[in-house]
């Protein structure tokens, strides 16, 4: 995504690992916005699945917002590490992400509908030249 | 014929859902078949379409390979698949072929054989990590964002869309969503033809193994091997056969595919819920149903979060009052509207391209009269729902012949 202020790879070692994630000193969520109804995606489309638009601008999201929904992962895909949470969170100010809900113990009693929480990244993988890829997820507010 | 004219339901069968390492997936597929057509009092030198359902081998030619085992009699074969939702395309695809008035009579057959695959949807490998990172794909990812950002497997996927109605609405936990798998495994001890017939206590179902919480092991369906076959036939064509044929036919009042129109955040949770109401309110218009008329709905409980949200979406209950319902019993089978009497997918089975079909067999059978043990007396009209990520709806109702 074409956001020159806010570069993906700082130095030659760390590099969001999507697109969308952009780091440096105030690492935030970028979308397509689409022109003409401003529904947002993350990905590449080729026309608006809401309204048929071409024409898309970028912009960037808010780092906090509440827990629409959530599940505990204990049985998950080979090689990710369980239980963990996954949740869908409303942002402030518009947009809808999904994510890991971090630095909390994953039972029922930790996460809750409705619960604030803000952007946090960390490292999540190191290729074999020591670039580190850098995921995203969200904290507990109150944290 | 005019294609206001209703399509009816001639003949049905399925086989028993489960394993079957001495059989292959025709052998399934023709068992369902020759059972739909004996059941019709026909034959397939008298079809005039075949739509063959099935996921897994979709490239297949199973239609083909099917007709070799059945007659091959040269009429025109659809292979379909549309997820969770394929068997149901198969039966709409015939069913288009007679009210387009290109033929009078047709056979639908959904098939699978997943073998020993264990959970739906539960072992999806996480894309492995690249040894240089790389950006590829739409997201510009440089690893895997399975259980990175969040989970897309089904048993999370559907425990989100659960959890999301517990945010909307008051009444809906973990006891709620629990309660719907402990419903349809009491439910299947009746039904024969089901995949497992074990009743669990409620404690039992919250306290197996927690999967994607709060979907435990017990609130997650089987995968497993099994077909299911009708026989549709036109208006026209069906008034010419005999007596007993026409009482036993089924009349096909409504039949309805959707896909998920765009919702807000429908890019990172699908909605499975809007595409369900759509199909849900044209099938009542089409046929002039109310949800309050009907004695037994079979819907797509791939997992027990799921059933509980279509309590709502298929308008069964109070908007918002799914969690109500099912604590006063609503969808049980001497409830108000019953669900799932067949054990649902929780404990009938689901294999994929069979499920669309088994449950228009189901539904038939009961307003037919002819469920055995597990009939919900004097039926005379039902819903049948299936649903398939990415999204595709079916919603059929059918009803008593009158003839
Ligand atoms: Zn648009």
């Amino acid at each position: 995504m074409g956001d020159e202020t806010a570069p993906d790879e700082i130095g030659p070692k760390q590099m969001a690992m999507v697109e969308y994630l952009k780091l440096g000193d105030d690492p935030h969520l970028v979308a397509y916005v689409c022109d003409a109804c401003g529904a947002t995606y993350f990905d590449r489309r080729n026309a608006c699945a809401a309204c048929g638009a071409r024409d898309f601008s970028t912009g960037r999201l808010a780092n906090t917002g509440a827990v629409r929904t959530f599940t505990i992962v204990h049985r998950a895909a080979r090689g990710v590490p369980a239980p963990y949470v996954s949740a869908v969170v409303d942002l402030d100010g518009g947009g809808r992400v999904k994510s890991n809900i971090i630095n909390i113990e994953p039972t029922p009693s930790n996460v809750s509908l409705g619960m604030r929480v803000r952007l946090a990244t960390y490292v999540t993988a190191t290729d074999d030249d020591g670039n580190e890829a850098v995921a995203f997820g969200y904290e507990p507010e109150a944290a | 014929m005019s294609n206001q004219d209703p399509v009816w339901i001639l003949g049905t069968s399925m086989t028993k859902f489960g394993r079957y390492a001495d059989k292959d997936l025709i052998d399934l597929a023709a068992e369902a078949s020759l059972g739909a057509l004996d059941d019709g009092g026909v034959t397939m030198a008298e079809m005039d379409v075949l739509a063959a359902g099935c996921l897994y081998e979709a490239n297949g030619g199973v239609g083909q390979r099917l007709q070799k085992q059945l007659g091959q009699t040269g009429i025109p074969v659809y292979n379909v698949a549309n997820a969770c939702a394929t068997g149901a395309t198969a039966v709409r695809t015939v069913m288009m072929a007679i009210k387009a008035g290109e033929a009078q009579m047709g056979l639908a057959v959904g098939v699978e054989q997943m073998g020993k695959m264990g959970m739906l949807g539960a072992d999806r490998a996480a894309r492995s990590d690249k040894q240089v990172f790389e950006r590829k794909g739409r997201f510009g990812s440089v690893v895997g964002v399975e259980g990175r950002l969040g989970t897309n497997m089904m048993p999370g996927v559907f425990a989100q869309a659960g959890m999301e109605y517990a945010y909307e609405n008051d009444g809906v936990g973990f006891e709620q969503f629990a309660k719907v798998a402990q419903k349809n495994h009491e439910h299947s001890t009746l039904n024969p033809l089901a995949q497992y017939r074990k009743a669990f206590t409620l404690d039992e179902v919250m306290s197996s193994e927690v999967i994607a919480y709060p979907n435990t092991l017990l609130m997650c369906c089987p995968t497993g091997d099994g077909s299911a076959a009708v026989v549709l036939v036109s208006d026209e064509k069906l008034k010419t056969l005999p007596r007993e044929q026409q009482r036993r036919a089924v009349k096909v009042s409504a039949s309805v595919l959707t896909s998920d129109p765009w919702t807000e955040g429908c890019q990172v949770q699908p909605d499975v819920n809007t595409l369900t109401r759509n199909a849900a309110d044209a099938a009542y218009e089409d046929s002039g149903v109310d949800p309050a008329d009907l004695d037994l709905v079979e819907l797509h409980d791939c997992f027990a979060t799921a059933e509980l949200r279509h309590y709502d979406n298929l308008r069964l209950c109070e908007p918002g009052g799914a969690g109500e319902w099912i604590d006063k019993g609503g969808p049980w089978r001497d409830g108000e509207i019953p669900v799932n009497v067949s054990g649902g997918l929780l404990s009938k089975g689901h294999p994929i391209g069979a499920t669309g079909v088994a449950n228009l067999f189901e539904v038939a059978t009961h307003v037919r009269g002819e469920a055995g043990d597990r009939q919900v007396p004097d039926a005379k009209v039902g819903l049948a729902h299936v649903i398939g990520l990415g999204s595709s709806c079916g919603v059929h109702i059918l009803e008593r012949s009158g003839l």
